[in-house]
């Protein structure tokens, strides 16, 4: 059974250990994490995270919004993959709807989130190197990474808080040329991922710094909850994508990485296994876009087009209607997962019939795989808590909400 | 937008396999099921909870061995007042289901599923913070999200939005 410390307020006073405060504005931390370290000269005894820096009380506020004023709150959760949180969202809603999705923003939808977690696992990649000590790949992921930006800038107007899947469909046609644009970066890619993996898979720095350190066994992995590449990275063949498909993935073809050993690099060549992936994936979604409407048919629950509006009497009182009390969704709940770059995404949505949901929680793949972080810590040295933190890939803003 | 209409008849539900088991295992601790939008959700009798969760984490035709989420939702002023939610998920299988447990609203309290999944911990511990619901047998039931000092448990629907001034 896995690890779970009982007592983890840490008081001094053994003979050999001290406490160390470790955070919450430490570079390493990814964002507001405060760590006790009770240390032993340079080894770990206990480790104990403490969060709740970054809540802002996304799930309340979600209460008092109409269903599709929490789109935007969506995005503010996870800023590294905004277009995953926007996807899972919006599929609950449409589950509770019973919205029939058109292809063509079925396969926008996945071709975007694959960008997403190319965009996330960038910066995951640069940063967790630069923590480690490699400095160059932070400054090529982000060269990259600054491409995806700017497509995810022409499709929706926004960088990062995008917002661009709504309920019933997209907010908008993608701009003219942006398909090559995609194309460009699809064809580019590949070799990029060569320049980064030439820096570090055989680097033997990177090698020592990573191979053995931080290990988790499957089974303990299962026990506490992780996900994602922390679970893959342990030998689990488990991908939401491929096993409980949802926005048409079930129509596309790609592969799982897994890796056996459960360690840093284990992890990590899972993410970049990963990433050549999700590129095959955006050129087939490429090859394979539909024509046909963005939206579904649902003039009570999506806006009309503006043309629409100006013309058309019903039009305008649909989007009056929507604006002014929302609309209401069937009583009910729904629980929809969906594969974040960081593991399980879950969006749990109750219903109560009226326009503004009873009860939204994000099930958060970050807070349940930092409760692996004592388990990969403990007895290591207080250098590896850096590279360990780093390999769990976790952000701060999903964590608190 | 055609919603099929909930299944709530325990008897068309008994043949999924996790009804089944425990339903065989102790028929008092099924207190109702539903179906409804491809989920299956199932009421538990609340001091049946932590054993009903390792039954299902053990359980051979279809183990839900990964505890994907505990949340809580308030159902204010209506009573019993608050439900837990236990997404379980089976790997193997690639299943869902969801086991609830209902609280009154007074003293809200049940076993803690830490010692059948690890993952509970931080999950029961942020229902505590935000909903005040009291996990027995907990390792160590503190606030998550919010500081130790606060007043109140924010997700309560009495609570309001603006927190009080």
């Amino acid at each position: 059974m896995a690890h779970l410390s009982p007592v983890p307020v840490l008081e001094p006073g053994q003979d050999r250990t001290m406490i160390l405060n470790m955070g919450p504005h430490h570079p390493s931390t990814h964002g507001v994490l405060r760590l006790l370290l009770e240390i032993d000269g340079e080894n770990i005894v206990r480790i104990m995270p403490d969060i709740g820096f970054l809540h802002t009380g996304i799930e309340k506020t979600c209460e008092a919004k109409f269903y599709q004023q929490v789109v935007p709150l969506t995005d503010r959760i996870d800023y590294l993959c905004p277009l995953t949180n926007n996807l899972c969202y919006v599929l609950a809603v449409e589950k509770l709807l019973g919205l029939e999705i058109p292809p063509k923003a079925q396969w926008m939808r996945v071709m975007l989130n694959e960008l997403t977690r190319i965009n996330s696992h960038l910066v995951w990649l640069g940063t967790h190197a630069l923590d480690i000590g490699a400095m160059t790949v932070f400054l090529y992921c982000f060269r990259e990474r600054e491409d995806i930006l700017r497509l995810f800038e022409m499709v929706s107007g926004q960088r990062m808080m995008t917002s661009y899947f709504r309920i019933g469909g997209l907010a908008l046609e993608p701009p003219l040329g942006f398909f090559e644009r995609v194309q460009d970066f699809a064809t580019r890619f590949p070799a990029k991922m060569d320049e980064y993996e030439n820096l570090l898979t055989a680097n033997p720095i990177w090698g020592m710094r990573t191979k053995g350190v931080a290990r988790i066994t499957a089974e303990d992995a299962i026990a506490l909850g992780a996900s994602g590449p922390t679970l893959r990275g342990s030998g689990i063949d488990f991908d939401l994508r491929r096993d409980m498909p949802y926005s048409g993935y079930e129509k596309f073809k790609f592969k799982v990485p897994i890796s056996q050993d459960g360690d840093v690099f284990a992890r990590y060549m899972c993410r970049v296994a990963e990433m050549r992936e999700s590129i095959a994936m955006v050129q087939q979604a490429l090859d394979g876009m539909p024509e046909g409407p963005i939206k579904a048919v649902a003039p009570k629950v999506i806006l009309p087009d503006r043309e629409m509006m100006k013309t058309q009497m019903e039009a305008l009182i649909y989007h009056f209607k929507i604006i002014t009390e929302g609309f209401a969704v069937p009583a009910g709940e729904v629980y929809q997962a969906v594969e974040s770059p960081r593991g399980e995404m879950g969006y749990y949505v109750v219903s109560d019939g009226t326009a503004k949901p009873y009860r939204v929680h994000m099930r958060s793949a970050c807070l349940a795989n930092l409760q692996t972080l004592p388990s990969l810590c403990e007895g290591r040295l207080l250098a590896d808590v850096v590279a360990a933190i780093g390999s769990i890939d976790i952000v701060l803003g999903e964590i608190d909400r | 937008m055609p919603v099929p209409p909930a299944i709530t008849d325990l008897e068309q539900l008994k043949n999924h396999p996790a009804i089944a088991k425990l339903r065989a295992w102790n028929p008092a601790a099924v207190e109702g099921a539903k179906f409804d939008r491809d989920e299956m959700s199932i009421y538990v009798e609340r001091s049946f909870i932590r054993d009903a969760c390792d039954l299902l984490r053990q359980n051979p035709d279809c183990p839900f061995n990964y505890l994907a989420d505990v949340t809580c939702v308030d159902w204010f002023p209506s009573e019993p007042r608050f439900e837990v939610i236990y997404h379980l998920l089976s790997i193997s299988k690639k299943e869902r289901v969801r086991l609830k447990v209902r609280l009154d609203g007074s003293s809200p309290a049940l076993d803690s599923v830490t010692p059948v999944w690890p993952a509970a911990n931080y999950f029961e511990r942020e229902v505590f913070d935000l909903f005040g619901v009291r996990f027995a047998g907990h390792p160590y039931l503190r606030r998550l999200l919010m500081p130790e000092d606060w007043e109140g448990h924010p997700l309560r629907k009495d609570y309001p939005v603006e927190g009080y001034r």
